[in-house]
């Protein structure tokens, strides 16, 4: 997003692209209550508030790591591969505009902010039904600066691949790959599922996930939408990419559910929103909204054949993070080295315009990310997992999540609950229900 | 003829499944209810509210048999549904008066054998 031309003497904050921002922001983070309940539809009713938790506590850590640590080691500076310690704690984050943006340095810290809740709630997916709350909540803090703030670095604050000339409009990198590939080297390292290949586990609730598809597509037109940090031709163009391609990797994957099931499923049409959005967000503005159809269409392949050969592997991925954010934000980064269009976006051509440079700029963002996330996720989950449990016992695994591990049920009837009240005293339950 | 009721953990119904199809009991129905058999209480709290489950979740199987399928039923209901934990469930075992196929009115042996075995 960086890599936007923006009017070069922009010092001043302007009114319209700093309201802009502000909503853009708020609908990043509503972005994480619609994979909350995306994700809690993919589970099993039992771990159901479990799943919606892993990504309420993300925003909850990832939003505190952020201001404290990750932003300064994100945008601070512009050092190769990460940034510096100048942005500590918000330290001179303020109302002046960052160069190179019209709104509040502090807006821009925030709406990037969301894009690290969000990224590190998605990683969540990959380990939901037997992870320990706890242990989660350790690596989400030690994820949200180890890995996020460096991939973020590369290619937002002027890391490596940036200076490089990679594109990446929205987060193809830290935050599609980066989240895709980590939930790969989570899931190897958690182990899975005890019932994993032994019995059917399925989705509780397509509705709940068709929902918050639905939510996430809305929420994405503030993430690209807003990518452009501002107003302008950019973001518009972002935005209407976002209501393309989506639509087109729609009737794609309707189009393979039939053949390959003769049904069109609603699970798959959830799936295809996501992969749709992922596909566009690393090319946001830099194809034109033809090239985006397209790529919604194409990109859809890929994503759906790790969707249907994932679960024939040990590899207990759960919610297929690498499927659809891996894969297709890896397709998406791809995308943009052959079909990027100077008379769109302003900055360069791709292969198919006659610049093949791109493509190799955009090959070397897509070989690094995935290996840096991979491998980062792997250690740090290691060093967690030596400190602690990284999963709940067999026994709690088998009755849920929700009760062992919040003492509450997603789904609480009442029945045979016995009220305990303070006047009663803790040890005298006064009873209040009595099933016949 | 037997009716055996088995009622289980929800965990463990489909190890029972397993057991039950093992031991070539094919005709079986599934439900689920809320029961207590002495087993600790699981404490839940909402806001400030706290309360004591004093129902678990259990799963009920019902199988009627022919009399020489009451003992491997019997069997695979244990070793399915077993953790050694209290609230593993019970079994009871019933005696049938009359057993009638609706769709082609045998009764009792031919009722009771389903229509694969």
């Amino acid at each position: 997003m960086i890599g936007i031309p923006v009017l070069a003497q922009a010092a001043e904050v302007d009114t319209g692209d700093t309201a802009w921002m502000l909503i853009s922001t708020a609908l990043v983070l509503f972005m994480v209550i619609g994979l909350g309940l995306f994700y809690t539809g993919l589970v099993r009713a039992k771990n159901s508030l479990n799943t919606f938790m892993m990504c309420i506590a993300s925003a909850a850590i990832a939003a505190v790591t952020w201001a404290l640590v990750g932003y300064s080691f994100a945008f601070d500076g512009t050092g190769d591969l990460i940034g510096g310690f100048g942005h500590l704690a918000l330290q001179d984050v303020t109302f002046e505009p960052r160069e190179g943006t019209t709104i509040p340095h502090l807006l821009f810290m925030a709406f990037q902010a969301t894009f690290c809740i969000l990224t590190v709630a998605l990683i969540s997916g990959a380990v939901v039904e037997r992870m320990r709350f706890g242990a989660f909540m350790v690596f989400a803090a030690l994820w949200s600066i180890g890995v996020y703030a460096v991939l973020a670095h590369w290619v937002f604050g002027g890391g490596w691949l940036a200076e490089g000339g990679t594109l990446d409009f929205a987060g193809g990198v830290p935050v599609e790959m980066g989240s895709g590939f980590s939930a790969l080297a989570a899931a190897l390292v958690v182990g899975a599922r005890n019932d994993y290949g032994r019995l059917a586990l399925l989705p509780h609730n397509a509705v709940y996930a068709l929902a918050g598809a639905g939510i996430l597509w809305f929420g994405w037109f503030g993430f690209n939408g807003g990518s452009g940090i501002g107003t302008g031709n950019p973001s518009v163009l972002a935005f209407v990419n976002t209501m393309l391609c989506p639509a087109a990797t729609l009737l794609a994957w309707f189009a393979l559910d039939a053949i390959r099931g003769r049904k069109v499923t609603a699970i798959g049409a959830a799936t295809a929103i996501i992969v749709g959005c992922v596909l566009i967000t690393p090319a946001g503005a830099f194809v034109s909204p033809g090239w985006a159809l397209a790529l919604g269409f194409a990109g859809a392949l890929p994503c759906y054949a790790v969707v249907v050969l994932r679960p024939r592997t040990r590899v207990d991925e759960t919610l297929d993070v690498l499927a659809a954010h891996g894969v297709a934000g890896f397709t998406g980064i791809l995308f943009i080295g052959f079909f990027a269009q100077q008379s769109w976006n302003g900055v360069s051509d791709g292969l198919f315009y006659g610049n093949a440079a791109q493509l190799a700029d955009q090959a070397l963002a897509a070989l690094a990310a995935p290996i840096y996330a991979f491998v980062g996720t792997y250690v740090l989950l290691r060093l967690v997992g030596a400190l602690m449990p990284l999963r709940v016992t067999e026994r709690e695994e088998a009755m849920g999540l929700d009760v062992t591990a919040h003492g509450e049920e997603a789904y609480a009837t009442g029945e045979g609950a016995i009220l305990v009240t303070p006047e009663a005293g803790v040890e005298v339950p006064v009873l209040v229900a009595n099933p016949d | 003829m037997k009716l055996v009721i088995g009622i289980v953990r929800p965990e463990k119904a489909n190890d029972v499944l397993e057991a039950l199809y093992r031991a070539e009991v094919r005709g079986i129905s599934l439900s689920r209810v809320e029961g207590h058999g002495g087993e600790l209480d699981q404490v839940q709290t909402y806001r400030g509210t706290t309360v004591k489950m004093g129902m678990s979740d259990k799963v009920r199987f019902d199988i009627a048999v022919s009399d020489p399928f009451v003992q491997p039923t019997i069997d695979a209901l244990c070793a399915g549904g077993r953790t050694g934990e209290v609230g593993d469930g019970k079994i009871f075992v019933v005696p049938l008066e009359r057993v009638v196929r609706i769709r082609t009115g045998e009764t009792d042996l031919a009722a009771v054998t389903p229509v694969s075995a």
